[in-house]
This record gives structure tokens, C-alpha cells and sequence, in this order.
């Protein structure tokens, strides 16, 4: 078991902070892209192409 | 590929699809290995155990004013070169710049505390990295604020380049000022002044933390390309409607 030391507390509070905003900024980002591709799919679904003809859920 | 190529939104989506499962697979590993080696290095001789609060606070400070200097570039992008993905890179980065200043900043405060008996002091290089956090905020608040992306991008773009003055400030801070916070200790005129058994596990966790960027910065420029993608077929949309 590895000893921290007195200050313990500190740096498991500084590694655990950094853990979960790190966590957070990971999650946002994959939760935004999958917001994203759902509401193109909806267009899609709608009828709305782009202008180059493709799919709005191509990513191509 | 060139930058050219880069330039058309689809042939970059194509190629993060690509790289960013590599991308992400290697900042684990890497990520994996730098915790590994932070966890088994000894204990400094004056600061015992809080040196390992060192290998996440000094990445994240490095990364918070890396990301502002590639935001810089990506506006001069926007500005000079009007390049169509300069805007998109630097509104992509502007989050993970602060989650990564804030981190610098928390971190920093908590290792201050046992060393230095106090979790914060109105000193040059606190100060100036307490400055970048809200200029990060107040850019999040001007791409939301403006819902033209391309006007709001210029202005964005104007507000980083004027920010970027205080990386200078933050980095030599140390130097002309009279700080509690330690003189750099890595980059550095002569070379490091860390231990190889310190400096090692640092530079791993600097790159794992600088992949980690690399990785959230693609992802985030695909999300807003397809957001932006999404609001351009919404607006063809209402316009077929009225019409």
C-alpha cells in the first residue's frame, strides 16, 4: 500500500478533482456529438438534404 | 493531406473519424503508464509525499497556456488566412483550455496549502493564471452571446489575439516579479533542475495530458462542424417552408 504521507488528504483531493472534470469534459463532448448526429438524422428523416445532394447524416 | 485539403469540413471529419480511436487509444496508454510512474516515484526530500501533486498540476498549467497559443494561431487563421476551419478550432478549444486552467489553478491551490501554508496568494503568477481562466470564460460567453458564427469569430478572434499578451506575463512572472510560486524548474536557461526520477514521470504525464488535448480538441471541432452543418439545414429548411 503506498503511503502518502500527512498530506494525504490534499493529493487524492487534487487527483480526484482531476479525474472528474476531466470525466465531465469527456463526457460533454460525447454526449454533444451524439445530440448532434441524432438531431441530423432527424433532418433527414424530415426530407432535408444538403445541398450536394448527400445525406445530412453523412459525414463524408 | 495537406492544409487545403483540411480546409473542406467533410474531408476533416472523414479523417477524424480515422484518427481519433488511435488517437484516444494511445492517450490511455500513455495516460496509464504516467500515473503509473507518478505513483511510484519517491518522495521529494523537502516536500515528502505532495511532490505527486506536481505530475497533474504542471501538465495542466503547460496545457493552459498552449491551448490559448493555439487558439491564438487558429485566429490569426481566422483573420489573415480566413481559413474555414480556424474559427471552428479555436471555439472547439476554448473549454478544454479552461477545464485545463481551472484544473492548474484548483490543483496548484491544493498543494500550496501544505507547502506553502496557504491555499492562495494575490501574487504575479497566480494572479495572471487567475486572469486566463476568465478570459477563457469570457470567450465561451462571446461564441455563445453573437449567433452568427462568423461574426461572432471575428470578434473571438480579435479577443484572443489582444489575451495572448498575458502568456508572456504568466511565464516570466516568476522571473520579474517577486513570487511565492517557484522560478521554472524545467524550461529553463542550463537545463531542468528536476530529478531524473521526477522529470521522467512528468514528461510522460505532459504528453499523455497534451495526446488528451489533441483527441478532445478533433472531437470537439467534429461536434461543432456537424452543429454547424445541423443549423445551416435548419435554416433551408424554414426558408423552404415560407417560400
Amino acid at each position: 500500500m503506498m503511503s502518502l504521507g500527512p498530506y494525504a488528504s490534499f493529493i487524492v483531493t487534487a487527483y480526484s478533482l482531476a479525474a472528474l472534470v476531466l470525466a465531465l469534459l469527456i463526457g460533454w463532448i460525447a454526449i454533444d456529438y451524439r445530440n448532434q448526429t441524432r438531431r441530423l438524422r432527424a433532418l433527414d428523416e424530415s426530407g432535408v438534404v444538403r445541398r450536394s445532394g448527400r445525406s445530412t447524416v453523412d459525414t463524408r | 493531406m495537406s492544409l487545403i485539403d483540411l480546409a473542406n469540413p467533410s474531408r476533416f471529419l472523414a479523417l477524424t473519424a480515422r484518427i481519433l480511436p488511435w488517437l484516444a487509444a494511445a492517450t490511455a496508454i500513455l495516460l496509464a503508464i504516467g500515473l503509473y510512474q507518478s505513483a511510484t516515484a519517491p518522495d521529494d526530500y523537502q516536500q515528502g509525499a505532495t511532490v505527486k501533486i506536481m505530475f497533474i498540476h504542471v501538465p495542466n498549467a503547460w496545457l493552459s497556456m498552449f491551448v490559448w497559443g493555439v487558439m491564438s494561431l487558429a485566429s490569426l487563421g481566422t483573420l489573415v488566412w480566413r481559413h474555414p476551419l480556424a474559427d471552428v478550432a479555436a471555439k472547439a478549444a476554448a473549454p478544454i483550455g479552461a477545464a485545463f486552467t481551472f484544473l492548474a489553478l484548483v490543483t496548484g491551490s491544493l498543494w500550496g496549502r501544505p507547502m506553502w501554508g496557504t491555499y492562495w496568494e494575490w501574487d504575479a503568477r497566480l494572479t495572471s493564471v487567475l486572469i486566463l481562466f476568465l478570459m477563457y470564460l469570457g470567450l465561451m460567453a462571446l461564441w455563445r452571446a453573437v449567433e452568427d458564427p462568423s461574426r461572432a469569430a471575428r470578434a473571438a478572434a480579435v479577443l484572443t489575439l489582444v489575451g495572448a499578451i498575458n502568456l508572456p506575463i504568466i511565464k516570466f512572472s516568476v522571473d520579474w516579479w517577486n513570487t511565492l510560486h517557484q522560478p521554472a524548474s524545467v524550461f529553463r536557461m542550463g537545463g531542468p533542475t528536476l530529478d531524473r526520477v521526477f522529470l521522467i514521470p512528468l514528461l510522460v504525464m505532459a504528453i499523455a495530458f497534451t495526446l488528451l488535448f489533441v483527441t478532445l480538441h478533433l472531437a470537439a471541432m467534429r461536434n461543432e462542424i456537424l452543429r454547424r452543418r445541423v443549423r445551416s439545414l435548419q435554416m433551408m429548411q424554414a426558408s423552404r417552408k415560407a417560400a
